[in-house]
């Protein structure tokens, strides 16, 4: 049976509680896209919450992705900590060398608060002009990265690993100071009018740091941080594997779960099935170069694998599509939604 | 060479569990019956081969890649160091993060080389192809090796590559861009993609010998 037209708040629930919803919901988390439509650098389009949201606004007509996403750049938060950003003209900003740069110094290290750091009010205004916009009927995704991934920006990733391995009262003090952040940070944005975070947790994933490592890690600040996160959140990833850290994951009290291209989605929607759903896993770099027919036969194929009984949002595997992902590449995506993922999924011949 | 084998089991059990010390004690018992380079060349750069293949395959994670990385480096450098004449350091090799500073990648395949008795200029991260085009030059760069994390740096490679095109620079690239995309060498022309550390001493290990 055929469901009537949902709402993307409606769908997006809908799936979030393990039901089938009128089709699956596709998040385009596109980003840099927002500069194209306004015919901006990347630079001058981040520069004003405005830019955003009137990016956000026009990449959702486009495209009826079923969230708005108003994510800035990775290095915000070290932006709030004193770092500096570099700039691309084809690529998402970068941060520049740590802020950090002495193990010893995280000893003397502050937490910014976010109503006292103007660069993070770009993005609180960014969601509250989309709020305003979505009238209650679109998700807005807010960003908060993972006070565990957060060193990698801060320290940078070699003495972040020795941090970890040997300076362990340093490691948990960090914590500490990333944890009151991060929590202040994704609760601004809810109070602001995001519907969920996105807790971006790359660190955590079995590519980077083993289970076992995890489990005394990432696994305890994730539980501790998202217990006190006002609104549901989405663990994140950003292509980085996860199929064995299923029991885990469901323990931090997440709702999602970011997965990667490069495992089986069959096998991850089996491991998290009605109990986190499943939130990817279109390969971002390769679709630089799919061509419409590509993009709609591994859109089918996907949801295919991975749609059935709801639990599943359709979305690239890093929480940002490239740059040089091309319009209609995107609009093939958005195409092979509509036409393959209408529930019930049917399981049609090539 | 049973022998050896056998050793480097157990270099790798001491390297996954952070055992610097044993892992010194292993290679010094080794040393009794085998030359320096026979310890680099073989016993270190086999057990490192092994352990990029496990996270290749997933069974292993990056952090143990680089930790055991940087341990074995730490051990060779104090039976071959890095004047050694022993060590391969011609044709003159460096390595170097395009753009940005994502530098964990470089640091995993300079301490893997250097641990196999390679010896390699580290130029760091953040340069730009101009910068870079003039280190080579100067420096008489013939082996360059290149790590990106960001799609756009990846595609900057063409550029270089067209740059450098009356030279015999070989490049060498990888990086999360050309894993999730192995295709993307070859679009922007690069000699050689080593998909992990195990990847790059082998490519590193065939480009020497040809060149020799």
């Amino acid at each position: 049976m055929k469901h009537a037209e949902m709402t993307p708040m409606e769908r997006v629930l809908t799936t979030l509680s393990h039901k089938e919803p009128d089709r699956v919901p596709l998040f385009l988390m596109l980003t840099m896209h927002g500069a194209k439509e306004l015919g901006l650098s990347i630079k001058e389009y981040f520069s004003k919450a405005e830019n955003v949201a009137e990016g956000q606004k026009r990449l959702q007509k486009k495209y009826t992705s079923d969230c708005y996403y108003p994510f800035f750049y990775a290095p915000i938060e070290v932006e709030a900590f004193g770092a500096e950003v570099i700039y691309s003209e084809d690529g998402p900003p970068n941060s520049g060398l740590p802020v950090i740069n002495n193990i010893s110094d995280i000893k003397k290290l502050e937490a910014p608060r976010v109503e006292n750091t103007k660069v993070l009010h770009k993005v609180l205004k960014s969601i509250e002009i989309l709020k305003a916009e979505s009238k209650g009927n679109l998700p807005i995704i807010g960003v908060a990265m993972s006070p565990f991934s957060l060193p990698v920006m801060q320290l940078g990733f070699e003495k972040y690993l020795e941090l970890m391995h040997y300076h362990l009262d340093l490691f948990e003090h960090l914590m500490k100071i990333n944890m009151a952040f991060c929590i202040d940070w994704a609760n601004a944005q809810l109070a602001a009018g995001a519907t969920a975070i996105c807790y971006f947790d790359p660190v955590s994933s079995t590519t980077i740091v083993p289970k076992e490592l995890y489990y005394k890690t990432g696994f305890q600040v994730a539980k501790q941080t998202i217990a006190k996160i006002n609104g549901p959140t989405a663990t994140h990833f950003a292509s980085g594997n996860c199929l064995t850290l299923s029991g885990l994951l469901l323990q931090t009290g997440t709702a999602v779960v970011g997965v990667s291209a490069q495992e089986n989605i069959s096998e991850l929607k089996q491991a998290f099935k009605n109990k986190l759903s499943v939130l990817g896993n279109l390969n971002g770099i390769e679709m630089r170069r799919w061509t419409k027919e590509e993009a709609t036969n591994i859109v089918k194929g996907v949801i295919e694998k991975a749609a059935s009984g709801g639990g599943f949002i359709l979305a690239d595997n890093h929480g940002e599509i490239p740059f040089q992902v091309k319009d209609e590449t995107l609009l093939a995506i958005k195409e092979a939604v509509k036409k393959y993922g209408t529930y019930p999924i049917q399981k049609v011949q090539a | 060479m049973e022998r050896l084998q056998s050793t480097s089991v157990q270099l790798e059990h001491a390297l996954l569990s952070l055992d610097q010390e044993a892992a010194i004690q292993i290679v010094r018992e080794a040393q009794g019956n085998n030359s320096p380079d026979i310890i680099a060349g073989e016993l270190i750069s086999s057990t490192l081969m092994r352990i990029g293949d496990s996270w290749e395959l997933g069974n292993l994670s990056l952090s143990q890649v680089y930790m055991s990385g940087i341990i074995c480096e730490k051990v060779i450098d104090k039976i071959l160091p890095p004047q050694s004449p022993i060590r391969k350091s011609q044709p003159k090799m460096a390595i170097a993060v395009l753009e940005d500073f994502h530098l964990l990648g470089k640091r995993i395949i300079y301490s893997t080389l250097r641990a196999s008795g390679f010896e390699l200029v580290d130029l760091g991260g953040g340069l730009s192809i101009e910068r870079l085009i003039d280190i080579v030059k100067a420096e008489d760069i013939k082996i360059l090796l290149l790590s990106v994390l960001m799609l756009s740096s990846a595609l900057r490679v063409k550029e270089l590559k067209t740059q450098l095109h009356n030279s015999d620079v070989t490049i060498v690239v990888g990086g999360a861009p050309f894993r999730f995309d192995e295709q993307l060498w070859k679009e922007v022309n690069a000699d050689y993609y080593g998909k992990d550390s195990s990847e790059a001493l082998q490519i590193v290990q065939k480009i020497m010998g040809d060149r020799l």
